[in-house]
């Protein structure tokens, strides 16, 4: 599986060292990186060849060099990049530039919760127990991407929310490229814990401020401790030089809920690694997403439902609508183990071809091994409705704007979804923006 | 005849396989081992024209340089392809023309099988063609055929009395290096069943195959070629039985099926080799391709029940080649014990206004694993294609697996696709359904499963539909019925 791009793997394995004068290598975790990186090494990067990753090639994007750190510090004011902050002055945002922490740009806390970096929640012994309990215990050894991403943890968010407190605000998430190098590599880590009873919303947004080349292969880890909610939102509207590889692992116990909704608008290159582990009774999974896509860009979701305990439910439904040789990607999978008896687990991909230059490969997979369920997918291609187009015509809507109906018509599932009225409203007039319309309502 | 579901479960994890006897025939077997004597030695067995000699040459060194592929949802353990024996047939007299000249024992054999050629001949008005081990040794109802000028008899007849057909057409839809199997197969194919429908005919009579595995130490490499000229129809189907014995049998067999213009073919197949006993010790290896090509409106259907081999592996495909094409795939794969299933369909769109459906039905009980996995593929130019998939699988105790993985590939946006798969095992709220309307518990669960079936069984041919049935009432229809 060795892959045929040497020079940058390479380069990824020889920086190491220089990593290391970075860290603390008396740091538990430290043992982690090492280990990761052992992992990737055998790996490699993936290819065609694995199954995972038969509709998408990394292959342009590893065969080019990038830096793995920003040049220095750049300077970014609030005001460049305000519009791409949710208006809430007052909620809690933790703010990346080129992978490095902006205490200027966010503001956490420690009051009552942790909201900060996981620099510092590594660095301070009062951590130190959370840290052992949690860090990398849900990632799977056998994922190369997520090795390389673990080998390379230094920065990211740090999120716990202690027994019982729910707070109001969503969380935001925000990582920013300047372009202070030409082409960069940056990889990200997220720690988040809600535990039992707790609740927490948070939005997550990776965003390049010129069009330089960056590639993030960012990993969140998620644990969701008894009866804890959590909601997670990922915007990907990056400008057609990024690419993002985004992994997402999320332990759930007992009671709890988890639903991450991804909305891929932009970048060049997106892949969504999203799985969900199962390690209570009763659990909640909700996985959604919108993809609109055009001009070449490809969007692969591959999630994965583990249903590993009875009674749980999980419940999948994306839509894409593509055109313009963009290439959409959904592969699907749910396991449900021998004891999972009466697990509920809905699975649906809608798409629509505005073109017949763009493409839509599925893959809705189901893997069962228990008796008493019930397990369903659905997945369908096709266009807008004729007749529904030509109806709206007939009361005199234009046909791009009857086509943006029909189009928030079918997203429209997804789109209810959203919890939080500000990110909805956003999210609206992304899509609007996307289609080229004004419809002058919101859904 | 009623069951509760334990009873159900039960019976199917007891069932025992009828058709596990061996009959003492007479035959010649080459001795084990693959090289390119045996091969050269298979052609001139058969005495074969040099271009076939060639191909099947050219076939065996592909195969050399090939890799045995492992992505299938299955376990085994692989054959090792010098412990088998290429060739084996029973010992004949070099010309038959009549049944009485068939060897009695091999008569019996049929007998045993239930399918008494004699009989066939004369009251299902069935023509067919039976191989026992890799060896045509009768074929029915040839003259009725030939009046019509439809062309039915082994492949090795054919080779001699039809070479141009076989050379347009062999490996034309399943080229020699098209897979690991269907490359051995083209190497070592001893023999099978060639039929050609000339232009305009609609075949009077179901024609039919039948395949069984004799002796010990054998794999069964047969090829079938099936070409149904303009306008023509033709029913094809395809039956199979083999000893039980403890080791591992391969069968690798090829099927290759053409449809011209405005032509259609129906091949229905009951396989039931032998699957392996409760513990999964011995059974047959079930490697088969499939694929057939479907011309301008032409229309290619294939129908299945799996209820045999310790491991099943297959998907018959079509390939929608023509404008106005249609494809069909109708499947029941019941697995049981230790069988292992990973059976599907592929359905390539490169017509316009092409249509295909996909059937799917799997049953598993016992400690079985059965995996549905299939492709739609619909290219740039296969304008307003449609394609309809349903896969629904049944478990029957949370020791079997039931697995889905479709392939759905679109690149045309005036395609539409619909996917759907549900895994359940008999509902409790269809059963109270049956119960709130006065029938009980049993005879609610025998309704829900033969609904469940039914479907794909409806589509056999009548005189095909007897046989399946009865192949299937070791295993689940007829146990409720």
């Amino acid at each position: 599986m060795k892959s045929h791009n040497m020079s940058f793997q390479e380069k990824l394995l020889d920086s190491f060292i220089a990593f290391e004068q970075d860290v603390d290598l008396l740091n538990p975790i430290h043992k982690d990186r090492k280990d990761a990186l052992k992992r990737f090494e055998e790996l490699g990067f993936p290819s065609k060849k694995d199954e995972s990753w038969k509709y998408t090639s990394l292959k342009s994007l590893v065969q080019k060099d990038y830096n793995l750190y920003a040049k220095s510090e750049t300077n970014v004011e609030l005001k460049d990049v305000k519009k791409y902050l949710l208006n809430d002055i007052d909620s809690f945002k933790i703010v990346f530039i080129d992978g490095v922490y902006s205490p200027f740009l966010s503001k956490t806390t420690h009051d009552g919760k942790d909201i900060c970096v996981l620099s510092a929640a590594l660095s301070k012994d009062k951590y130190k127990k959370r840290i052992k309990k949690y860090f990398n215990k849900v990632v799977p050894s056998a994922e190369s991407l997520a090795s390389l991403n673990t080998s390379y943890t230094k920065e990211g968010a740090y999120i716990y929310i202690p027994e019982g407190i729910c707070p109001e605000d969503p969380v935001q998430i925000m990582h920013f490229s300047t372009g202070s190098q030409n082409s960069i590599w940056l990889q990200p880590r997220n720690l988040i814990i809600a535990d039992k009873g707790s609740k927490i919303e948070i939005i997550e947004r990776h965003q390049s401020l010129k069009d330089h080349s960056v590639v993030t292969n960012s990993l969140t880890e998620i644990y969701a401790e008894r009866n804890a909610f959590v909601d997670y939102y990922k915007i990907q509207n990056d400008l057609k030089t990024s690419s993002l590889i985004d992994n997402t692992f999320i332990s759930q116990e007992r009671d709890s809920n988890v639903s991450v909704h991804t909305f891929s608008f932009g970048g060049k290159l997106t892949r969504n690694n999203l799985n969900f582990y199962h390690k209570g009774e009763n659990i909640q999974s909700t996985l959604k997403g919108i993809t609109i896509l055009e001009s070449n860009q490809h969007v692969d979701h591959n999630t994965l439902v583990n249903h590993a305990q009875p009674n749980c439910e999980s419940h999948q439904d994306y839509k894409g609508i593509f055109s313009d040789r963009s290439v959409g990607v959904f592969n699907g999978k749910i396991i449900v183990d021998k004891i999972a008896q009466k697990t509920n687990a809905f699975q649906q991909n809608n798409n629509i071809l505005i073109d017949n230059k763009s493409k839509v490969n599925t893959k809705p997979q189901l893997e069962i091994f228990a008796d008493d369920v019930k397990c369903s997918h659905g997945c369908t291609v096709g266009q807008l409705d004729k007749e529904a187009l030509f109806y709206l015509k007939t009361r005199g809507i234009p046909e791009k704007e009857a086509k943006a109906l029909l189009t928030y018509a079918f997203a429209n599932n997804v789109l209810e979804s959203v919890n939080i009225p500000n990110l909805k409203t956003r999210i609206n007039s992304l899509i609007a923006n996307k289609l080229g319309v004004n419809l002058g309502f919101d859904l | 005849m009623a069951y509760t579901e334990e009873e159900l479960k039960k019976q199917l994890e007891t069932k025992e396989y009828e058709y596990g006897f061996y009959t003492e025939i007479d035959s010649e077997t080459f001795p084990v081992g693959l090289n390119e004597e045996i091969v050269k030695a298979i052609s001139k067995k058969k005495n074969e024209p040099k271009w076939m000699t060639d191909w099947r040459l050219d076939a065996y060194s592909t195969w050399k340089s090939m890799e045995e592929p492992n992505w299938s949802n299955v376990k085994y353990e692989k054959p090792n392809f010098q412990d088998i024996s290429y060739y084996s047939a029973p010992k004949k007299k070099p010309d038959l023309k009549s049944l009485d000249d068939v060897d009695p024992e091999l008569l019996k054999t049929f007998d045993k099988l239930g399918i008494s050629i004699d009989e066939q001949k004369r009251l299902s008005g069935v023509a067919m063609d039976v191989v026992v081990d890799s060896v045509s040794v009768a074929t029915t109802f040839k003259d009725t055929l030939e009046e019509k000028g439809i062309i039915f008899c082994s492949i090795s007849e054919a080779i001699q009395n039809h070479p141009e057909l076989v050379r347009k057409y062999i490996g034309s839809v399943i080229p020699k290096k098209d897979n690991y199997y269907a490359a051995l197969n083209s190497a070592v194919f001893s023999d099978g069943s060639f039929c050609y429908i000339p232009k305009g005919v609609k075949c009077p009579m179901e024609l039919s195959t039948y395949f069984r595995i004799n002796q010990a130490g054998t794999g069964q490499f047969e090829r079938t070629l099936v070409i149904a000229d303009k306008s023509s129809y033709v029913s094809y189907l395809e039956g199979c039985t083999a000893p039980s014995r403890d080791e591992n049998q391969l069968h690798a067999a090829v099927v290759e099926l053409i449809a011209l213009d405005d032509a259609e073919i129906k091949y229905s197949t009951v396989q039931n080799w032998y699957p392996g006993d409760k513990k999964g010790k011995g059974g047959v290896y079930n490697f088969v391709t499939k694929r057939g090509i479907c011309h301008e409106r032409s229309k290619i259907s294939w129908t299945q029940v799996e209820t045999g081999s310790a491991v099943t592996w297959k998907y018959p495909s079509c390939i929608l080649k023509g404008n106005n094409s249609i494809g069909e795939f109708y499947s029941i794969a019941v697995t049981n014990n230790f069988q292992q299933a990973d059976t599907g369909t592929k359905m390539i769109h490169i017509g316009k206004n092409t249509k295909s459906t996909i059937i799917s039905k799997g049953i598993s009980a016992g400690k079985s694993q059965n995996s549905y996995r299939g492709l739609v593929q619909i290219s740039p130019f296969a304008k307003n294609a449609r394609n309809f998939s349903q896969c629904d699988s049944l478990l029957m105790g949370n020791k079997c697996g039931a697995h889905t993985f479709p392939y759905i590939e679109v690149q045309n946006k005036s395609a539409q696709i619909e996917h759907e798969a549900t895994t359940s095992k008999i509902g409790e709220d269809q059963i109270f359904y049956c119960n709130q309307r006065g029938i009980d518990t049993e005879k609610a669960i025998a309704l829900i499963v033969n609904g469940f079936s039914k479907e794909v069984l409806n589509k056999l041919p009548m005189e095909f539909a007897v046989e399946a049935q009865k192949l299937l009432e070791i295993s689940l229809e007829g146990s409720v019925g």
